[in-house]
């Protein structure tokens, strides 16, 4: 299972050293240098360089409190950043370059910066007043001033896609976790951004629910769409991503290829964090290929001989 | 119901309930209480309930009923909501000036109690002797430096009629509401996981958009309830509005007749049986808006508890 098409990436691995002041042509999707934050003293990130390129998928693994998540909450703003620069598509984000001098952006100008960003959250964030299709059709409306029957055929194709379209008008509360998330992708999906990223999208899922998410993630990303996940699931790292970055207590430990850093990771650091991540029982072995097979792979029967079916059991409808 | 139980393993429950001596001794005094207070309703001649129903519907009494009541508690209650939801929004504003002007606002508000805010307010008149004038401030000071004449005013109100009259009430009663309602809205806003408004954000959308599409509605199920008894309160608090004075009141009408018949105590039975027939309808109206708001939140029913809780609050 190793094996899959990715055909857009000659240049895996990433080195962020080379970019350097020379603009914005030739620049990576995401460019990152020396970001730092802190909360309150506590510095949570120590200098992070990072490059993306168009199309890449990488994934940030690491232990909890290393930081991972802040950088992913750096990128779109949600967490402002005390040093360093970041760069999304040859945009400086939050300032503007004025001859050298930084101007803040004002809340406007970063909204907009935000629209080119999808980001999905640990714990779906759906809103739960809205419908399926409203939660996905909210955006391009409100945001993007799109045509209300124009959002609605996108949404209904994004629902397709992640393979709800039987549910355009069940409230989040009726769908089960799983379910949930992959509407949480189809509404960042819907603003057609350069780049998502991706909060621990399956860490709140029942071990069952996983698959399908990540079958999810695995579609859009042989799609060709640009994505960062931070992820504690390493048959997605290994199988999925283009480029994997360990990060600890605020740095980049060790960075590169999937294979060769997770089978042969080079620092202690790595090596004992992998090493008790291989202790825990993963929620998936492989990635599904494919959502059908996510579906299909939990209906297995169990061996009292009923009928298993997560994906179908959510909570009962109000009347 | 009875499945094959062989003599080891019990079978279906049959118990004697737990008695209770005492509920029988509580209801035969409720009982005999009931008793003496319904005897002394029906033969005590100073209760006049001919007089009672015939005052209810006088027809100074049912204006004020509609004015001063039933109208100012809608106005004042739009002032209130409005004027509360404005102020949490400026108070949890990022905007220093904002938060700022909306806590004077609620501290001065809050501060002063409704019947001498009241009070204060018909006695404003008295700051605009020549009336209200609306117009471009400092006007006359602009003309006596560029030495030019005219009038640049609008219009000019009668303050001591706005004050003491329907706008003085309204804007009393609202103000002094919308303070109270800032921190019931408040309250709401910042029960809102702050998932929804990063949510929100990261998808582009403005925090204005934000707060008015996806955060408010979801406060909506955290405001309506307290709000329910703010209204209910208000209704009560209408009887305060002699202080302006206003007198196309309920109370105030029924009172008037009250000394003028010397029956003052059927006058008050009277507006005491009002005040609890608009309360009880509008308590029926906070069950089934709190059922309204509980929907899509994976709420299954909403409980008949709160029923309960609106019943037994209401004070102020």
């Amino acid at each position: 299972m190793s094996a899959h098409a990715q055909g857009n990436n000659a240049n895996t691995s990433a080195t962020s050293s080379d970019a350097g002041d020379s603009g914005t042509k030739g620049m990576p999707l995401v460019h990152a240098v020396n970001v730092m934050k802190s909360f309150h003293d506590v510095q949570v990130l120590k200098g992070i360089d990072m490059d993306v390129r168009k199309g890449q998928v990488i994934c940030l693994l690491g232990p909890s409190g290393s930081g991972k998540t802040t950088f992913l909450r750096c990128i779109n703003q949600l967490e402002t950043i005390d040093g360093g620069r970041i760069w999304v598509d040859g945009e400086l984000m939050g300032y503007e370059d004025r001859g050298g001098t930084l101007h803040r952006l004002n809340s406007k100008a970063i909204a907009a910066q935000r629209r080119e960003i999808g980001m999905v959250f640990q714990r779906f964030n759906l809103f739960p007043h809205k419908t399926t299709l409203e939660n996905i059709m909210e955006a391009p409306i409100q945001v993007k001033g799109e045509k209300k029957s124009e959002a609605r055929d996108r949404a209904l194709a994004l629902l397709e896609r992640v393979g709800l379209l039987d549910k355009p008008s069940a409230y989040p509360s009726q769908l089960s976790g799983g379910q949930q998330q992959r509407v949480a992708i189809a509404r960042a999906m819907a603003m057609q951004p350069k780049l998502m990223l991706f909060d621990e999208p399956t860490s709140a899922l029942d071990p069952e629910l996983v698959g399908e998410v990540l079958a999810v993630m695995r579609e859009l990303a042989n799609d060709g769409t640009t994505m960062i996940v931070v992820t504690h699931e390493m048959s997605f790292a290994r199988e999925v991503a283009d480029h994997v970055v360990f990060m600890d207590g605020g740095v980049v430990v060790e960075q590169g290829d999937p294979k060769s850093v997770i089978n042969n990771p080079q620092h202690a650091r790595t090596k004992s964090f992998l090493s008790r991540m291989q202790a825990e029982p993963q929620a998936v072995e492989h990635v599904p290929a494919s959502l059908e097979e996510a579906i299909i792979a939990v209906e297995i029967p169990r061996p009292g001989g009923e009928l298993f079916i997560p994906v179908e059991h959510f909570p009962e409808e109000d009347e | 119901m009875s499945t094959p139980s062989t003599t080891d393993r019990p079978g279906l429950i049959e118990a004697r309930p737990v008695r209770h001596p005492w509920r029988w001794v509580a209801i035969a005094v409720i009982a005999l209480l009931v008793a003496m207070l319904a005897n002394m309703v029906v033969t005590n001649p100073a209760w006049d309930w001919g007089f009672v129903f015939k005052a209810m519907v006088q027809s100074p009494v049912l204006r004020g009923l509609y004015v001063g009541t039933l109208l100012t508690t809608v106005l004042a209650m739009a002032v209130g909501i409005a004027g509360g939801v404005l102020t949490a929004v400026m108070r949890l504003s990022d905007n220093p000036i904002l938060s700022g002007v909306a806590w004077v606002f609620t501290w001065f508000f809050r501060g002063i109690p409704r019947y001498v805010l009241l009070f204060t307010m018909g006695t404003l008149g008295i700051l605009f002797q020549k009336g209200l004038g609306l117009g471009i401030p400092f006007d006359w000071k602009i003309q006596e430096l560029l030495g030019i004449s005219g009038s640049w005013r609008f219009a000019t109100l009668d303050a001591n009629a706005l004050f003491a009259g329907l706008f003085g009430a309204v804007l009393g009663l609202g103000l002094s509401e919308a303070a109270y309602m800032s921190e019931i809205a408040r309250a709401g806003i910042l029960s809102v996981d702050k998932g929804q408004s990063e949510a929100a954000e990261a998808l582009g959308m403005s925090s204005g958009k934000s707060m008015l599409r996806i955060v408010l509605p979801q406060a909506m199920r955290v405001i309506v309830p307290p709000t329910g008894n703010e209204t209910i309160a208000m209704v009560k608090d209408t009887s305060l509005l002699i202080a302006l004075p206003l007198t196309t009141e309920l109370f105030f009408q029924l009172q008037a007749i009250g000394s003028r018949t010397y029956k003052v105590f059927p006058a008050a039975v009277a507006a005491s049986i009002w005040y609890l027939f608009i309360t009880s309808i509008l308590m029926v109206g906070q069950f089934y808006l709190e059922r309204h708001f509980g929907r899509g939140f994976g709420q299954k029913k909403p409980k008949n508890k709160r029923f309960a809780r609106a019943a037994g609050m209401g004070g102020a």
